[in-house]
């Protein structure tokens, strides 16, 4: 094992961490801000995948179909949140539950109608394909573009809140909405834009990660799994807290899938040593997440004091 | 008393011909994955299946079609739900292997016919094999084992071998093995409907290999194949058909041409069947079938060929109509072994582009009727 191998896995760990902060970070806002548990953002994250890769088919241009797919989850999420899920902020967490989760079937079979059941073709842009030396390794350039991308993200989601009026909103929205209301915010436009801002995040993090994975139907749910994960262990409702958590199970899950295996191999046979690890691999970041729990039942960074 | 005569003798007559007509239907139950990642394997199985009967003009099978979201337990409830309520005869359909080990067990215990259009695991194929479990497509090992003969024939010496953690999987490692002369440059389980490959890739690299072989079928495939095309990496790879099957070949690109894979059928065999098929699939579906497509029409094709001998009722006698499978295979010459799994020929294809699609075309052969390893510990 070498200190290049190291470090690709560390890079590797951070990127996957990244693209779990911009799906947890709406997440965690939606349910920061209003109070509601939204098992469709990986339909939204879906969305933006398939907007991306059909508006780069058609047009050859990777960053017109990002704008696409960024623009087509914040309108899907915008819609959405008009129609159903207005209807479900007095309502107990079950029923919101129930409600988007009716959102998840009928978003994967509307998409299937649309793009067919087969995967769709999204490739990297030109202008980032192939590999940059740092030094003891080559990366894909991609990947550290990935980086980047989730690093701007996450300056500006924090500079949004921490600076700008609609970031006061926001703060104020989390800690008494009662309050805000009755200080003349139109409550309802702060809900719908936190939750298409919560789309968009969800669309941009599809966009990006579909062009190096299989854009298909079903492809947030997965992902939705994780970011829960992450939100849970960051504390619910804290855009702090989901940095953290993001970065916590994008590094230990990829260390543990890489390093696991080779600690059983010291002691067993190279096959089973395998089985075992890839097996104990899969369960590390629910290992962690219970522990945290045990510990800070809140999560690492609880928003409500 | 006159009417009274006249209403029994229509009821009889209606009744009768009524349970006439039962006992020449066969009742298929298809449980197969239509949504998630592997959503175009399952898709293909049912449109070859269906394709088949409608070339055929048969309305003497009656199809049931449910979707299995690649999840063992929902399998099992479709299943207790055909063989109870829809009172099935057969069942098929099933794409993956560890959900193949959670239903056909019990499934054909209870006197139901299982006919597997695709997964082949090999705790099926031995000691575990059953008078009425069928497997149309091979047994698991089979195409990799035709990737290790072929990856020696290639002269790689240090290969890294890499599949899901899952009975196919572990199948695919263990059937590369069996016939691969060279060493292992790394053996890997990754978990079953992974999207992100940097972990493996970096190890690859890593390893100092001259080769890959690796099984990630459906949307597994396309995300390892996508990322690998950007790792910098450029080792030759070897595999079986699933990974660069026509289901995923357009998703893929570039990236997968020149590969070499060992598949029982490819769209450009020639013979007369394959050739009918092939274009009345592109007809219909506006797409190349892939394997799984050629499955789900044998399948399909071997299912009416017995029901045209015998009563699906007389299990024995249907059983032996299975045996005899006189249809024409799009494969070609097909064959029973011992333990009711194929015996065949075992092709390897390149991936090319004809005509702006990318697609295979097969380059030579692998093994001449071909059988697996584990028929001998099967006694039937």
């Amino acid at each position: 094992m070498t200190l290049a191998l190291m470090l690709e896995q560390l890079l590797n760990g951070v990127q996957f961490g990244l693209m779990l902060f911009l799906m947890s970070a709406g997440l965690t806002l939606v349910f920061g801000v209003m109070g509601l548990i939204n098992l469709a953002h990986g339909s939204l994250y879906m969305i933006g995948a398939f907007l991306c890769a059909a508006v780069a088919g058609a047009t050859g241009n990777f960053w017109l179909g990002l704008g696409a797919g960024i623009a087509a989850a914040a309108a899907a999420g915008a819609l959405i949140e008009l129609v159903v899920i207005r209807r479900l902020y007095d309502r107990d967490h079950l029923d919101q539950v129930l409600a988007t989760f009716a959102l998840i079937l009928i978003l994967s079979e509307g998409v299937r109608m649309v793009f067919g059941p087969f995967p769709l073709y999204l490739n990297v842009p030109d202008a980032l394909r192939g590999t940059v030396s740092l030094g003891v390794v080559d990366y894909a350039l991609y990947r550290l573009a990935l980086i980047g991308f989730g690093l701007a993200v996450a300056i500006g989601l924090w500079a949004l809140i921490a600076k700008t009026r609609l970031g006061i909103r926001i703060r104020a929205g989390e800690s008494d909405r009662e309050m805000i209301a009755a200080l003349g915010v139109n409550i309802r436009v702060l809900y719908t834009v936190v939750f298409a801002l919560g789309a968009a995040l969800a669309g941009l993090a599809g966009a990006l990660v579909g062009a190096i994975q299989s854009v298909q139907v079903g492809m947030g749910e997965p992902v939705l799994i994780l970011a829960f994960v992450v939100i849970v262990i960051g504390g619910i409702g804290s855009i702090k807290g989901a940095m953290v958590g993001a970065l916590l199970v994008g590094v230990i899950d990829t260390m543990g899938r890489f390093l696991l295996p080779r600690v059983f191999a010291l002691f067993m046979d190279t096959s089973q040593a395998m089985g075992v690890g890839a097996a104990l691999a899969s369960m590390l970041i629910y290992l962690l997440m219970a522990l945290i729990l045990i510990f800070r039942p809140k999560g690492l960074f609880p928003a409500h004091g | 008393m006159k009417g009274f005569q006249h209403a029994a003798l229509a009821a009889a007559l209606a009744l009768g011909t009524a349970s006439v007509a039962q006992a020449e239907t066969v009742s298929v139950g298809m449980i197969t994955t239509l949504s998630g990642g592997g959503a175009g394997l399952g898709v293909d199985v049912r449109d070859g299946f269906q394709l088949a009967l409608d070339m055929a003009g048969d309305h003497n099978i009656r199809l049931v079609v449910e979707d299995d979201a690649q999840r063992p337990e929902l399998a099992v409830q479709i299943a207790e739900r055909m063989i109870q309520s829809e009172r099935v005869d057969i069942l098929t359909g099933i794409i993956w292997s560890n959900l193949a080990m959670a239903v056909v067990p019990s499934a054909v215990a209870q006197d139901i016919l299982y006919l597997s259009p695709n997964a082949g695991p090999s705790a099926l194929a031995g000691a575990n094999c059953h008078p009425n479990y069928f497997n149309v497509a091979w047994q698991n090992d089979m195409l990799h084992e035709g990737a290790g003969a072929y990856a020696n024939e290639l002269g790689y010496e240090n290969t890294f071998i890499m599949a899901p953690n899952y009975p196919a999987g572990t199948d695919a490692l263990n059937g590369f093995k069996r016939y691969f002369d060279g060493d292992l440059a790394g053996e890997l389980f990754t978990q079953v409907g992974q999207t992100d490959y940097a972990a493996e890739i970096a190890q690859i690299r890593a390893s100092g290999a001259d080769s890959i072989f690796i099984f990630l079928p459906g949307g597994m495939g396309i995300s390892f194949m996508r990322q690998y095309e950007q790792s910098g990496l450029d080792l030759p790879i070897v595999s079986a058909a699933f990974t660069f099957s026509q289901d995923m070949l357009p998703a893929v690109g570039s990236a997968a041409l020149g590969v070499f894979n060992a598949s029982q059928w490819s769209p450009d065999l020639d013979n007369a069947a394959n050739q009918e098929f092939v274009e009345a699939f592109r007809a219909e579906f506006g797409r190349i079938p892939s394997l799984y497509a050629s499955q789900g029409f044998d399948t399909a094709n071997l299912i009416l060929s017995a029901a045209a001998k015998a009563d699906v009722s007389d299990r024995a006698a249907f059983r032996q109509a299975l045996l005899e499978a006189e249809f024409a295979s799009v494969r070609g010459e097909f064959a029973w072994g011992p333990n009711q799994h194929p015996i065949q020929r075992v092709y390897i294809r390149e991936v090319v582009e004809v005509d702006g699609e990318i697609t295979n075309r097969i380059i030579g052969t692998a093994f001449e009727a071909h059988s697996d390893v584990h028929g001998e510990n099967c006694t039937m």
